[in-house]
């Protein structure tokens, strides 16, 4: 058992975090940045910290994976980063030429207090910013919230430092994805598209780290919001913001700053989601849903009609990001499957009452914990066994220790391929979903069934 | 005894004399920062000079880590000892269990311990936090050791790390020891340098009974994929005793007896070679420094470490040879295949430590294969001269590269394959370069002599892939070839 050290009994341990169910927040930060175009991601800090952002976004989307430091040592520890960082945007701005540097705090520059518009004023004044090209930037303590909270910080900066309302209102509505993949956000602007809805997305990840092979290493791929389009959200009609945590900020930057009226949704995982997102769409803009949008919802409910008698009353515990958490959850119990043990790194006393009240009819009580971690979701498991399991790659672990299957869900994924390719937001996400789930399912059955009952047929 | 740098004020150091301008170096490449010039050689072209063991240029998309970082590679393969990260949760998720190093049985090393500093705790201080995380997992796993890592911030803010190590070492009777790993106080190599004086807490704390004069420690072995068993088992073939694994399927009593080996064998330059010190020092034990990469270099490293015993055991020379025959001639007959189809191909290497340099030149030439472009985030001048003197005339040599200098040497030299580690591999994968993993996340044991036939399985895999006909930069070069065949096959069927 590689996991023989955790107990059945479950003990105060309120100083000690095992096996992690969430990540610092410069990491959302850098994943949030890439999704500008011709943006270079900036960590202020060690080089550990971007190195070991770079390596866990590369593992995660097999994909190169840029950014630059400040390369701190001990002396810019004690005096300041001051030189690191004017000198960083002035050897980035020669050699790299990005459009934007987005600059993200560590725990290091926070702590030592680093003043960052006043460092890249600074740069400016010296003339290291060439004409045209920005320098943003967020406060990304690692030691407060979480990867989640960093993209929703870094997304918002983009509101921040972009946004600008000249008073003529564009025909267009602003979506904020949320910490989705790459392939989400563009099923997302898929969807809108089908109805007929311009979009700026921002960011948009799509067509940066789901690059195809084209025999060319690109710094700065095609893909990403420019800084053209974020400046237009001002203008917008509306924001559409995916995800309370991760999008909500932004979506709200944008209504104080511009009066862009917002709207917050879950994320559109699973059909009732995925409904009130399209609706959404429908009312802010006044118009009517396409038959091809329906004909894929149909598809979805068609796929839970035919298979409905292998979700009944699975037990499944999850682990991830509360956005994801929420509609996840609500789209197993309108399957009839019971997600019993929910976890997440990330604190939330709204998460906790949100997955209480979706999960309220459940025959079985629920453990739900923000913040939390796997060891616990483990030790709840070990108490309460379930028959699948949701998350990132760290629960292969319990799903061997307890020969459970696993469904690989959110951040990170370190050893499966499609997250970048194949979305589960929208009607078809939701399909995609459903065909992980019985095939999780069934070759379970397949493979526990006695020979008498083993079924050709499902 | 245990000294800790706690933060204070100092004079500033002098200014950084902005005038020097950074500027694109047409002459070489349009990639290279003017300020790194003197950190790529290309050889031929001008006497060998080359600076290194530099601090990185602020703003690079350097591909190095942190002090932290270091030490936690180093460590972590102790497979039973607890491995507490005193910080915030992101020094703990990055290293969890990323290494992929090898247990032959106590598996505590793969979990991850963090304290998960908040905003509270960096304000009013982390020590009464890191007290009860240390005491309820002592209490809970009972390990034979604890490591408690320092981060950037515990660093700033200062708290007794080191204080609180021998509280708890003295409540709950096992060591608790320190590692001074803060980030920013180095590169990887300080890290390596801090993990090495923690080992060297834990040597010389048990008796040395039983152990043959015939005695090693292995250090500088992860024991990824296994290798650290191959080996072993040489060792046990040729009759000599390895007391302690340092670190791959490391176990904390046999690094507590490992003062009782009459040599300690050293691999990978960067990362041990410090602990190899101190027991020379102090124990005035030897070091051989090693490598198992590659048919010379392990046979060479088996024949050094017979030398060595030849006057305590007469034999052991012989039994040596004997293994050393037995194993090429059975590695010889498969490897000429593979060499047959890899012949004149072009690889490039870019490695952590130069050590596997080494060995990857030697290797790669017993493919048939030639180097055009070899460098590593931390070598010394040493390590940069030996590869100046082992490489052919063109080969670019490189200190501390970045993603567009290494994208554009690759592409200048056309190579056929990257040696690399993980940042590495998808640049070479876009590029339509195959690729082979030589740092953590290698899935085959590349040491040893079925090591070699491994690694030379894995390069022919990626480099004679299919794949690479279908990706654009190889299409233009296929389809001629095809064509030029299809016209033959038509002209043979002509006459």
């Amino acid at each position: 058992m590689l996991l023989r050290h955790t107990p059945k009994e479950i003990t105060e341990r309120s100083a000690l975090t095992i096996n992690p169910a969430k990540t610092c927040q410069p990491i959302g930060a850098m994943y949030a940045a890439l999704g500008i175009h011709g943006c270079l991601p900036h960590s202020h800090g060690s080089q550990g910290c971007c190195a070991y952002h770079r390596s866990a976004l590369t593992r995660h989307y097999k994909e190169p994976v840029m950014a630059a430091t400040s390369s701190f040592t001990e002396g810019a520890s004690v005096f300041g980063g001051q030189a690191n960082l004017v000198q960083a945007i002035d050897n980035i701005f020669t050699i790299y030429e990005p459009e934007v540097i987005a600059v993200h705090t560590t725990c290091l520059s926070e702590t030592i207090g680093d003043d960052i518009p006043q460092i890249t004023r600074k740069a400016e004044a010296d003339g290291k910013i060439p004409e045209g090209k920005y320098v943003i930037h967020v406060n990304t303590p690692s030691y407060v919230g979480t990867h989640v909270t960093g993209f929703a910080n870094m997304t918002k900066a983009m509101v921040d430092y972009f946004a600008e309302s000249t008073g003529h209102k564009i025909d267009q509505i602003n979506i904020v994805p949320g910490y989705v993949e790459p392939s989400d956000m563009e099923e997302i602007k898929r969807i809108a598209a089908m109805m007929g809805v311009r979009v700026v997305m921002f960011p948009d990840t799509s067509k940066v780290l789901n690059r195809p092979q084209t025999g060319k290493y690109e710094m700065f791929p095609e893909g990403g919001v420019t800084v053209e389009a974020l400046k237009t959200t001002g203008d917008s009609l509306a924001t559409i913001g995916l995800g309370r945590l991760a999008s909500g900020p932004a979506a709200q930057a944008l209504d104080t700053k511009c009066n862009v009226p917002c709207e917050i949704l879950d994320l559109p995982i699973g059909f009732k989601a995925t409904d009130r997102f399209v609706d959404t769409l429908r009312k802010t803009l006044g118009i009517t849903v396409p038959d091809i949008i329906n004909n894929e919802r149909g598809q979805l409910l068609d796929i839970i009609t035919d298979m409905h008698q292998y979700f009944y009353g699975k037990k499944v515990a999850l682990a991830g990001d509360p956005d994801h958490l929420i509609a996840m959850t609500e789209f197993l119990v309108s399957i009839d499957m019971w997600p019993i043990h929910i976890v997440t790194g990330t604190s939330g006393k709204k998460f906790e009452s949100r997955i209480r009240e979706i999960t309220k009819d459940s025959p079985y009580p629920i453990n739900v914990k923000a913040p939390g971690d796997m060891f616990l979701l483990h030790q709840w498991i070990k108490n309460e066994p379930v028959d699948l399991l949701m998350g990132n790659t760290y629960m292969k672990y319990i799903a061997r220790d307890e020969d459970i299957p696993l469904i690989r869900m959110g951040f990170p994924i370190l050893d499966r391929i499609g997250h970048s390719y194949f979305p589960i937001v929208g009607y078809r996400g939701g399909m995609r979903l459903l065909e992980k789930i019985l095939d999780a399912i069934l070759d379970r059955q397949d493979r526990d069934a006695p020979e008498e009952s083993f079924e050709l047929v499902m | 005894m245990r000294s800790w740098t706690r933060w204070k004020k100092a004079t500033p150091p002098s200014p950084i004399s902005w005038h020097e301008i950074i500027r694109k170096v047409p002459a070489m490449t349009n990639t290279i920062f003017a300020e790194r010039k003197d950190q790529v050689h290309r050889k031929g072209e001008e006497p060998f000079q080359m600076a290194c063991d530099k601090e990185s240029l602020a703003g690079a998309v350097s591909q190095r880590a942190c002090v932290f970082c270091g030490s936690r590679v180093v460590l972590y393969p102790i497979t039973d000892a607890l491995h507490l990260v005193h910080g915030p949760i992101g020094c703990a998720v990055y290293t969890w269990d990323i290494r992929g190093a090898l247990s032959s049985g106590p598996e505590l090393h793969r979990h991850s311990y963090s304290t998960d500093l908040q905003e509270s705790d960096v304000i009013f201080g982390g020590e009464d936090k890191l007290y009860r995380a240390l005491t309820q997992l002592i209490d809970r796993i009972s390990p034979k050791a604890a490591f408690v890592y320092s981060t950037c911030i515990v660093g700033i803010i200062g708290d007794d790390l080191a204080g609180i190590c021998r509280k708890v070492e003295r409540e709950k009777g096992i060591p608790v020891i320190p590692v001074e790993s803060e980030g920013f106080k180095g590169n990887k190599r300080a890290g390596y340098n801090a993990a090495c004086r923690a080992m060297f807490q834990l040597v010389g704390t048990a008796p040395t009974d039983d152990i043959s004069p015939l005695s090693v420690n292995i250090l500088g072995d992860f024991n990824l994929a296994g290798e650290i068993w191959i080996v072993r088992e040489y060792l046990e073939r040729m009759g000599v005793q390895v007391v302690a694994n340092i670190t791959g399927d490391g176990r904390v009593d046999d690094l507590r007896r490992a003062h009782g080996a009459a040599l300690n064998l050293v691999q990978c330059s960067g990362s041990t070679i410090d602990l190899a010190k101190m027991m020379e020092d102090e124990y005035q034990i030897p070091f051989l420094r090693v490598s198992y990469f590659g048919v010379e270099d392990m046979a060479e490293s088996l024949y050094n470490i017979a030398e060595f015993f030849k006057d305590v055991d007469p034999q052991v020379m012989e039994r040596t040879k004997a293994l050393v025959r037995d194993e090429l001639s059975e590695l010889y007959p498969k490897l000429r295949e593979y060499r047959q189809a890899l012949e004149g191909k072009k690889a490039a290497i870019y490695v952590g430590g130069a050590f596997k340099a080494f060995s990857l030149v030697k290797a790669f030439r017993h493919l048939g294969m030639t180097v055009e472009l070899v460098g590593s985030q931390t070598g010394t001048e040493e390590d940069y001269k030996e590869l100046h003197e082992i490489t052919d005339p063109g080969t670019i040599i490189v200190d501390d590269s970045n993603p567009l200098e290494l994208s554009s040497f690759l592409q200048e030299k056309d190579v056929d394959i990257f040696v690399g580690g993980v940042k590495e591999r998808p640049i070479a994968y876009k590029l339509g370069v195959g690729f082979c993993d030589h740092n953590h996340e290698r899935k085959e044991a590349l040491e040893g002599f079925i090591g070699m036939l491994n690694f030379a399985k894995e390069v022919y895999s990626t480099v004679m892939s299919p794949v690479w006909r279908f990706t654009p930069r190889k299409k233009a070069l296929y389809s001629k070839a095809l064509e030029t065949d299809v016209c033959h096959e038509i002209k043979a069927i002509e006459n």
